[in-house]
């Protein structure tokens, strides 16, 4: 599937899905970045460069992991996991903030702007920028920022700014906002780090071409592991970067069955969920620069959204997921957080693996249908981060009382 | 060609045409329509109606404060139809609908145009809807005689500016600098420029906006714009001092 083959007039166009709605005032700057993109992608030199720094600095190739105690354990198909989890800064997005910190570089922009939900495409971009020597702000919801405190300390300490964002829900949606108005305002020396694969061309196409090195890697070592391809391939989907990354790998083998997973929130109807596809509570519309499913009211205007995780808590959806959807090449479940948090459980007892919330969505949809399937039959599940930044969430969710005796000890060192 | 006209007539009298901004529903439709008396008193040309929405990335804390509250107090897209059909009514200045492209998008684009027609606007403002993706959205306006209204940056190509001024219905919105609406801008021999740049390349009028807000600010686009555009400022001084801060506001501005 030639995906990124656009049709004379429709450049940046998965179906109806995707375009570039931005202000006048950016046409010129997301021109420059797209020309920029599309110089580095047909340069095979670039790809090499963007290899040795991903191998040099942040460890990849990141291994797949057997889970044979899991497996056992659910009686079905064998289960194995990319592990993107051991990436520097804990996830993959990493793979889009260097190859992203590359063409910073090229464009010779002096400063980065990023939105953040749970905090992990903020870490990896404080640390892209302080590795390259570039001025950084982050964007982060005032409600996420409450919620993820450890990566606020680790972004503040690499020396970037957090500011956080206290317009409308105070999650993602307003951190692309507020990237947004400061984008129109800094433009000349300003590159807008753009953590997900949503949002205006180039970025939906220059976030999945980063992350494809997942489904790259992934490709290989599930054959060389297992001995052929997978059955399915599960992955979490928030705005649908870490999904992109591995689907990419299997996309063209009709074989293996690729199964998108939402966050399911408190379970379909709207206002308690971040399902854009799984749910019918979504439909078509243009925000935040591009056309796909939101959640919104008949008016257009955006609904709450829930999700026991940041990461996946926001309105719209990649439009190349949306396109592959409505393609009926990618399946889109739900996970609630209920069921994400049977499945955290589950996996860190069985396979001592402790998944970031977001991609427990994956693995809890994984374990739903493993046991359905034959012995003989292979999942690949996309651990898209490690969990140990949900440490705070974590606890609240299973309710554990030492851990609540520790915050309120340490609260009396420090004088509350 | 109405709105074109209508401006063209007016501009025969003064040299400096006024459009104003009010946030449909915030703080109330009440406040709103006595805000248009005020303006209909300094004898405002043109009023943008902004139909609220959720995601606002292009207004600054002002108008993305009041887009929230005037969502969180009911405003619905029919509200804002039925308000400006009452204004049209009773005013004569010219109203535009302005907005992000969503609330045209949802509603249909086919039937946005029906109402915003039937509501007797004269056309739209839609900052966040290229040029490339409004073929279909100009051709439904034309046929109703409405007005897409095209933005020029300063930070377009003369390439880029030219293809806009071209396009151009009704009259051009020139965003005097970078940024979001509501903050000071500088009124200078780079504005100056950039406005001579846009009279290049458009036939129709041109007017000026973002951080429009001091006598200075009208005294240095006179002869130089053909209409002083005043957002932020005017709903500042709303939300200060109610109906008598506009009126004072709009006394020392244009008076």
């Amino acid at each position: 599937m030639s995906l990124f083959d656009f049709a004379p007039g429709r450049e940046g166009y998965y179906g109806t899905y995707g375009g570039c709605f931005l202000p006048e005032i950016l046409t010129s700057t997301i021109d420059e970045l797209r020309e920029c993109f599309r110089a580095c992608k047909a340069d095979p030199a670039f790809w090499e460069e963007f290899r040795a720094v991903m191998r040099s600095y942040s460890g990849r190739p990141t291994p797949v992991t057997y889970l044979e105690n899991l497996s056992r354990h659910l009686g079905g198909a064998r289960i194995y996991v990319k592990r993107e989890d051991l990436n520097h800064t804990g996830s993959h997005k990493i793979n889009n903030v260097m190859g992203q910190g590359l063409i910073c570089k090229r464009l010779g922009k002096t400063r980065v702007i990023a939105e953040t939900g749970a905090g992990q495409h903020g870490f990896a971009t404080a640390t892209m920028a302080a590795r390259f020597g570039l001025r950084c702000k982050i964007y982060m919801g005032a409600v996420d920022v409450a919620r993820q405190r450890p990566n606020v300390f680790w972004m503040e300490n690499l020396g970037a700014e957090v500011v956080a964002v206290e317009d409308g829900q105070r999650t993602l949606k307003d951190a692309i906002n507020e990237c947004l108005r400061d984008w129109v305002t800094n433009m000349a020396d300003t590159h807008y780090v753009l953590g997900t694969a949503c949002g205006p061309h180039p970025f939906p196409e220059m976030v999945s071409y980063f992350q494809s090195i997942i489904g790259l890697e992934a490709r290989e070592q599930i054959q060389e592991n297992a001995g052929r391809l997978p059955d399915r391939v599960y992955a979490c989907v928030g705005g649908g970067s870490n999904a992109m990354g591995i689907f990419q790998g299997c996309l063209d083998d009709a074989g293996v069955e690729l199964v998108g997973c939402e966050a399911g929130g408190f379970g379909p109807g709207p206002g308690g969920h971040a399902s854009r596809l799984a749910y019918p509570d979504a439909s078509l519309g243009v925000a935040q620069g591009y056309k796909t499913y939101f959640l919104q009211n008949e008016d257009g205007n955006m609904l709450e959204t829930h999700s026991i995780a940041a990461g996946l808590d926001y309105i719209g959806v990649n439009p190349i997921l949306a396109y592959l959807w409505e393609q009926k090449r990618v399946r889109f479940e739900a996970a609630t957080d209920d069921e994400v948090r049977e499945a955290l459980r589950l996996v860190m007892r069985t396979e001592g693996l402790i998944p970031a919330l977001e991609s427990t969505h994956a693995f809890a949809r994984a374990i739903a249908e493993a046991p359905a399937m034959g012995r003989d039959e292979i999942i690949l599940i996309n651990q898209s981060g490690r969990g140990d930044k949900d440490i705070f969430t974590v606890a609240d969710a299973i309710d554990d009382r030492a851990w609540k005796q520790f915050i309120r000890a340490k609260a009396d060192q420090y004088g509350a | 060609m109405a709105l074109e006209s209508y401006l063209r007539e007016r501009l025969a009298r003064k040299p400096l045409l006024v459009m104003t901004h009010v946030v449909c529903g915030y703080p109330s439709f009440e406040e709103n329509l006595r805000a248009l008396e005020v303006m209909a008193e300094f004898d405002v040309d043109l009023v943008e109606l902004q139909f609220p929405f959720s995601e606002p990335s292009a207004d600054g804390p002002r108008f993305v404060r009041a887009n929230q509250l005037a969502i969180e107090h009911g405003t619905h897209t029919r509200d804002c139809f039925a308000f400006m059909a009452r204004a049209a009514q009773r005013f004569p200045f010219k109203l535009l609908m302005m907005g992000y492209y969503n609330t045209v998008f949802k509603m249909g684009e086919a039937a946005f145009i029906e109402q915003l027609a039937a509501a007797g606007g004269a056309g739209l403002i839609v900052p966040d809807l290229p040029l490339e993706e409004s073929g279909e959205l100009r051709r439904l306006a034309a046929a109703r005689d409405l007005d897409p209204i095209l933005l020029l940056a300063p930070t377009n190509t003369e390439a880029r500016l030219a293809q806009l001024g071209a396009a151009a219905r009704g009259f051009v919105y020139a965003v005097a600098r970078k940024g979001v609406t509501g903050s000071k801008t500088a009124m200078d021999a780079e504005l100056s420029d950039f406005i001579a740049r846009c009279r290049r390349v458009t036939q129709v009028p041109v007017g000026v906006g973002f951080g429009v807000s001091s006598r200075e600010d009208i005294d240095f686009l006179r002869g130089r714009a053909d209409i002083a555009i005043i957002g932020t400022a005017a709903l500042a001084a709303w939300e200060e001092r109610g109906e008598a801060g506009l009126r004072a506001f709009l006394a020392e501005l244009l008076g």
